[in-house]
């Protein structure tokens, strides 16, 4: 399949279509709830066993993972192949086979940096879905400085004796592992860090879970007490954590915007605006400064949408990142941001019910929604901080200090 | 700051005292893990009828202070910093205006005194959907021999499940404002049946239906088909008294977050010393001080009997869009711990969306503002 002219392309679709008819689980045919998404690892219950079905056919195709390579048990497809994958899984409103932190940001950093054992070891579970990975960057006094972390790492000879405390760990409690950065050395700042993977089941390791403004608890306080992990489980070089890290955070950024936070609970704005509100004599939402400003809201989502395609020709084209990449992020977050507020503005007090009678599921779910829409200009790096990369790095423009 | 004088000086930091210590935010988390449906605590209430709060307004001979509504409204700041609840809004603001406005004196001297003392709770019953639409009023009432009955359904009523008397805004003729009564009911009446209806900012409300509910011809407030010389100016009173406890909630969000600013470090600073988050505190002061100067003038004006229509349409305006933005703040600024819980921006965040919708949303003010100035 290496000769992308067209015909090839048009039997993968062929096949690709043929093959989803026949493995796409009729009972999966549902818009995706909250609770029906398949995070997969060792202690997941799949409450509905066609969706753990759907995983391993897809998992066995590597198509969890349709670009990485076969070796690994990816799927070995071309970017064009990728996209025909995407076109024909949205065409028939597939669930996704598998959310997962290793494959959206673990997984590709492995990818290139990892020694050949790692990959071999720690790639194939990801994209089978049987470890749930997650990511221990914050602590208490880093955040936006990630660089000023202080979990202490420190070489025991025949292995790392890892003590600290991480913060805001999303989903610590259910995941297998944790890929985490620590302190090997205290006199550099970002020249001390270690990029570290590790069993959460170690002795010494405890996840308490935080609960959130939206009700839920999927962050976690994560303690770390006299932690033993093998030597080989560090990726990269002894205090090279920082360079991973970095590209790390990459890979959730553009995963995270990539998304575009999707949800809101499959409602359409304008539909719900018009229902809770009403329609004047000429179909025109009731509500002129409302309708102005979801007119606004839409043309930014379009703008938006466009740019991302943009950004992804140009990238192809150039083979390195476009710079409307750095902005994506953000803009992703606003535009989420922007939609829930609006929601919940025009359902007026039917989108702000919290639980029990007088309210529909889907009205509670966007009360939910909103509150958990908050978190996207905090987590993956907070807007501030985005907006400060691109006007040093992109802009060239200088730190004020 | 308006201009004290010295009785609204002590009202307001006593106020401000008691409301610290006996009425903090964890008294509304209390109520919200709490396993009663209750909208506010009622010893907490009891209390509070005991200082006179739910009096302020209400004329001496009523059993009142008739400190006037500028003094309520410091009250209602106070409890809106610390997230109190309690049925100020619906009792001793909404339901007290109503009855001073259109209350014969034979209701006025039966329902002002209970009001004064704390003794009931009053609320008027006025929307019909998920926006506040009082000119689209369809809840009907019919003449029936010398009284009327009541059909219909009203939702988003303030502590409505507690309301001893719910004033009920009703369609008896007409279309838009024209036509339209205020009957006083009994909340037992028979044919009332209430519903919880669970909000974020953990008050709750109440859906009342009302089915064949008789009513005498005494239960009218104000005139039959006049109810809207009561029902607007009654609305205003609500959205500036209102916009006052919202003035106070958004303060404290501000504040609390400008604690943060200079308090958290990140690089080796206080996260207050990075320009971009200077400005958008600067830019958020300037606009909690502008929606002050318009909440004391309504409440100012409401006193000096006024035409309030357009300054409290402004000032609902106004304070929905700065404690709407100050809400944001609190949690953007704090960052993952502005997501948690335990911390109270997110109590702050929830009962900001559920007061904007209130007595009228943004848009809602923007139009009827632009109606009165005739464009
Ligand atoms: C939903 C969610 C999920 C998350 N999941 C994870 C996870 O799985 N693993 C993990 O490790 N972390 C996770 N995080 C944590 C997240 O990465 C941090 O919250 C984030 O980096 C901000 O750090 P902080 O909370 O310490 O805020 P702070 O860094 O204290 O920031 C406070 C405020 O100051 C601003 N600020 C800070 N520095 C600057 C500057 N230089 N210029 C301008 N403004 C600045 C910030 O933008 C913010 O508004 C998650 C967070 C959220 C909200």
């Amino acid at each position: 399949m290496a000769d992308f002219g067209g015909t090839d392309l048009e039997a993968f679709r062929a096949e690709t279509r043929a093959w989803l008819a026949e493995n796409y689980p009729a009972s999966l045919n549902t818009p995706m709830g909250e609770d029906d998404a398949p995070w997969g690892g060792r202690q997941f219950a799949w409450k509905n066993p066609d969706a753990k079905l759907w995983l391993d056919r897809m998992a066995a195709k590597g198509w969890t993972a349709p670009m990485w390579p076969k070796e690994y048990g990816g799927g070995g497809l071309s970017k064009e192949e990728n996209k025909v994958l995407e076109q024909e899984l949205r065409n028939i409103r597939a669930r996704p086979a598998l959310m997962s932190f290793g494959l959206w940001m673990l997984g590709p950093v492995l990818l290139e940096y990892a020694t050949e054992e790692q990959k071999q070891k720690f790639i194939p579970p990801i994209i089978r879905g049987e470890i749930r990975w997650c990511q221990g960057y914050s602590e208490p006094g880093a955040g936006s400085d990630l660089a000023a972390l202080q979990t202490k790492c420190e070489d025991k000879g025949d292995h790392f004796l890892i003590n600290g405390q991480k913060v805001w760990t999303s989903y610590a409690d259910q995941a297998d592992w944790i890929f985490c950065l620590v302190r090997t050395d205290t006199t550099k700042k970002h020249e001390g860090i270690s990029f570290v993977l590790f069993d959460m089941t170690t002795p010494g390791v405890e996840a308490r879970p935080i609960k959130l403004i939206s009700g839920s608890s999927p962050f976690c306080e994560t303690f770390f007490d006299n932690v033993k992990v093998p030597k080989d489980q560090m990726v990269g070089k002894l205090n090279g954590g920082w360079e991973i890290a970095k590209r790390l955070l990459q890979y959730e950024r553009q995963n995270i915007s990539a998304s575009g936070f999707g949800g809101g609970g499959g409602l359409d704005l304008v539909e719900v605006a018009k229902k809770e509100i009403g329609v004047d004599e000429q179909g025109r939402l009731d509500d002129g400064d409302l309708r102005a400003r979801i007119a606004a809201h839409r043309m930014d989502a379009h703008a938006f949408m466009l740019t991302v395609r943009r950004a992804e020709v140009e990238s192809k084209a150039s083979k390195g990142p476009s710079a409307a990449v750095s902005i994506i992020k953000y803009a992703a977050a606003k535009m989420n941001q922007d939609r829930y507020e609006l929601m919940v503005e025009a359902m007026g007090l039917q989108g702000l019910g919290w639980e029990g009678e007088g309210f529909a599921k889907d009205e509670l779910a966007v009360t939910r929604g909103w509150l958990r829409s908050k978190g996207n200009s905090i987590e993956g790096g907070t807007s501030e901080v985005n907006l400060n990369v691109v006007a040093k790095r992109v802009l060239g423009l200088l730190d004020h200090q | 700051m308006a201009v004290l004088n010295e009785e609204q000086t002590m009202l307001r930091d006593a106020a401000r005292e008691w409301t610290q210590e006996n009425a903090p935010t964890t008294a509304l988390r209390k109520l919200r893990d709490g396993k009663t449906k209750a909208t506010f605590d009622a010893p907490t209430w009891a209390e509070m009828g005991q200082m006179g709060w739910a009096g302020v307004i209400v004329p001496e001979e009523h059993g009142g202070s008739a400190f006037g509504y500028l003094s309520l409204g410091l009250v209602l700041e106070e409890t809106g910093r610390t997230l109190a609840a309690s049925p100020l809004i619906s009792t001793a603001l909404t339901g007290a205006s109503a009855l001073m406005l259109g209350g014969s004196d034979a209701q006025k001297a039966e329902w002002l005194p209970k009001i004064a003392a704390g003794e009931i709770v009053a609320t008027l019953a006025v929307d019909e959907g998920s926006h506040h639409a009082p000119e689209k009023i369809a809840f009907a009432a019919q003449k029936n021999g010398g009284g009327w009955v009541l059909n219909g359904t009203k939702t988003f009523v303030l502590d409505g499940e507690a309301a001893d008397l719910l004033i009920v805004a009703a369609r008896t003729s007409g279309k838009g404002t024209d036509g339209l009564t205020l009957f006083l009911v009994d909340g037992d009446a028979p044919g009332v049946t209430r519903t919880h209806l669970s909000l974020a900012d953990s008050r709750g409300a109440a859906k009342i239906a009302f089915e064949s509910v008789e009513v005498g011809a005494d239960a009218v407030l104000g005139e039959v088909d006049k109810g809207w010389a009561v029902l607007e100016p009654t609305l205003d009173r609500a959205r500036a008294g209102l916009a006052a406890e919202m003035l106070g909630t958004a303060t404290q969000a501000f504040e609390v977050t400008l604690e943060y600013l200079k308090t958290r470090t990140q690089f080796g600073q206080v996260i207050g010393a990075f320009q971009a988050l200077q400005h958008r505190a600067a830019k958020m002061f300037t606009d909690l001080e502008t929606a002050r100067s318009c909440v004391e003038a309504a409440l100012e004006a409401i006193d000096a009997g006024q035409d309030v229509r357009a300054t409290a349409s402004l000032t609902k305006a106004r304070v929905n869009e700065i404690l709407h933005l100050a809400s944001i703040e609190m949690v953007q600024m704090h960052g993952g711990i502005g997501m948690t819980d335990e911390h109270d921006a997110g109590l702050y965040m929830k009962r900001a969306r559920v007061a904007e919708a209130l007595f009228g949303g943004t848009t809602y003010h923007r139009d009827r503002y632009a109606r009165i100035m005739g464009f």
